[in-house]
């Protein structure tokens, strides 16, 4: 996957938690969680998206790395970029 | 024993059972939903009855919240069991009203009506009114472990007068104590929040608008529902649970188990021993009445009358078949819905006892029935316009219906007067979900089975 996949992947699976927030004016480099309403509870729902979507697992000292867009895509891509980008689920 | 075939088997397809299945069912467990009637919904479910759909339970969603409300329970529970706030069609209360011999408050889903009243009616409580919504407002209900603190003694240390002590009290107690004479602190904060600073909503379909959504939604995710499925005892093996033994004989295995049945049920059904001061004995009688007119054209426009008889009512097992110290109204015509109502549809809700109706022979259970009826239709004339001269159709269900629908020991709708918020059961793998957890009515019962399936089967594995 590259660097944009990443971004839309993460911006998908929000969607799919969050179908009332507007993902349209997200800036990468600023804490999601201070641009839109997500919850602890979200976050780990983000996290759980992230394995049975990609087989992805963020072990709980890293979920740190994901407070961004940017942070998501420097964890996530090297872990991901042999993987090819998957639509939905 | 062979492997097991789920990863987890949910007892119980009402409110808890189909929030914790959907959560579990969405992170790809293997998930056996399993309900003893050919409904579900349990406790807040719906009958038919002359061609006429009834819902049973539910008078009003509380904890309204408008569309993506940010920290809203309602927002929380619609993302995590991944719904749309617009499925769900909800119709805001206008208001609801508390009626004393003494007095009225009406309040509504802004808080404000609420203050205002309070204003008027208890000039000498407001600020200690002011200091109890800030403590409501800062307090942490959810933290496990907190020791009992009681809300009565609370309200009396923040200064309260006693008779608006009692008018707040009487929708907390109804819409959520299975404690007798009081409520724990936490739980007056939780259903404080719901009632006063959230409000009412039905949606527009009624309770079966938000059943079918989480049927579909299981199914989606992938769980098994089998309906008409009752389970005869679960397997303990080791002090662990393993599985269920159904009524049919046949044998299920699982990793995990969530039961809805309640904890006096759930440890009946696991062979293990319960006090019986632990069995729940909140159980009503409800009558419902359609009425030629709807509410609002013959000039009443509450949604939810919680009435008292006398200043300092009860609430306690009544001692009688009925206690009429007490009782709540719905008008569920008296929501704004889109569609303007063509009738009224009234609900009434007294106190009863379980073991006094179920004493009863069939011929005295069917007279008791039809008195209890008629005068609880004479009370309700007290408050809302008099359903007798307009009544187009009746029916009425006691703590019996209530036991045979829900499958809870006594008929109890609240569960056990002992909480177990963290959801264990005293037995490895086997969870509580619902009422007993510690949470009630439909919003309540929702995040209790989204929470202990969190909890207990999807954070502790992923870590």
């Amino acid at each position: 996957m590259s660097r944009e996949e990443i971004i839309d992947a993460i911006k998908d699976i929000i969607r799919t938690i969050a179908p009332d927030e507007d993902l349209s004016g997200l800036k990468s480099d600023l804490r999601l969680r201070d641009q839109i309403a997500l919850d602890s509870m979200d976050f780990l729902d983000i996290v759980m998206e992230l394995r049975k979507r990609y087989g992805v697992q963020v072990p709980e000292e890293d979920y740190k790395e994901l407070a961004t867009l940017d942070g998501c895509v420097s964890y996530l891509h090297p872990r991901l970029k042999d993987r090819p980008a998957k639509v939905g689920v | 024993m062979s492997a097991p075939r789920y990863d987890a088997i949910v007892i119980g397809a009402g409110m808890s059972g189909l929030a914790a299945s959907i959560r579990l069912a969405q992170y790809d467990r293997r998930v056996l939903l399993l309900e003893r009637h050919a409904l579900v919904g349990g406790l807040n479910s719906w009958f038919k009855h002359k061609g006429r759909r009834f819902d049973t339970g539910l008078h009003a969603l509380t904890n309204y919240a408008p569309r993506g409300a940010p920290g809203a329970p309602l927002t929380k529970i619609l993302r995590q069991l991944r719904l749309e706030w617009d499925a769900l069609q909800l119709a805001p209360q206008r208001r609801s009203e508390i009626v004393f011999p003494s007095g009225r408050l009406s309040f509504s889903n802004e808080f404000a009506l609420l203050e205002a009243e309070v204003a008027r009616a208890f000039p000498g409580s407001r600020s200690a009114f002011a200091a109890l919504v800030e403590s409501v407002r800062a307090a942490q209900p959810f933290a496990d472990g907190a020791p009992f603190s009681s809300a009565r003694a609370h309200l009396a240390a923040l200064g309260l007068e006693p008779e608006l002590s009692e008018m707040l009290l009487l929708p907390i107690l109804w819409y959520g104590s299975a404690l007798a004479e009081d409520v724990a602190w936490d739980d007056f904060v939780i259903l404080f929040r719901s009632i006063f600073l959230e409000g009412f909503a039905r949606p527009e379909g009624g309770i079966k608008t938000l059943l079918d959504l989480l049927v579909a939604r299981a199914r989606a995710a992938g769980t098994e529902l089998r309906m008409n499925t009752p389970v005869r005892r679960i397997l303990v093996e080791g002090g662990a649970a393993r599985g269920v033994e159904l009524e049919s004989g046949e044998t299920i295995l699982c990793e995990q188990l969530y039961s809805s049945a309640g904890w006096f049920e759930t440890r009946a059904l696991a062979g293990a021993e319960v006090p019986p001061c632990e069995r729940g004995w909140v159980t009503v009688f409800e009558l419902q009445c359609v009425t030629r007119t709807p509410h609002r054209a013959r000039g009443h426009d509450a949604a939810i009358t919680f009435f008292a008889e006398c200043e300092r009512p009860r609430w306690a097992p009544p001692g009688e078949l009925i206690g009429f110290e007490s009782g709540v109204i719905c008008c569920s015509d008296n929501y704004q819905t889109r569609a303007a109502p063509s009738d009224g549809l009234l609900r009434a809700t007294l106190l009863a006892d379980h073991d006094r109706w179920s004493a009863l022979s069939d011929a005295d259970y069917e007279a008791a029935k039809t008195a209890t009826a008629a005068r609880l239709e004479e009370l309700c004339a007290r408050y809302v316009p008099d359903p007798r001269p307009e009544a187009l159709l009746r029916d009425c269900f006691t703590p019996r219906t209530i036991r045979h629908y829900t499958a809870h020991a006594g008929g109890a709708v609240y569960g056990s007067p002992v909480r177990h918020r963290d959801g264990h059961s005293g037995i490895d793998n086997l969870f509580l979900v619902g009422n007993d957890q510690g949470l009630v009515g439909v919003i309540g019962a929702l995040l209790s089975g989204i929470t202990m399936a969190n909890r207990h089967g999807l954070y502790a594995r992923s870590a």
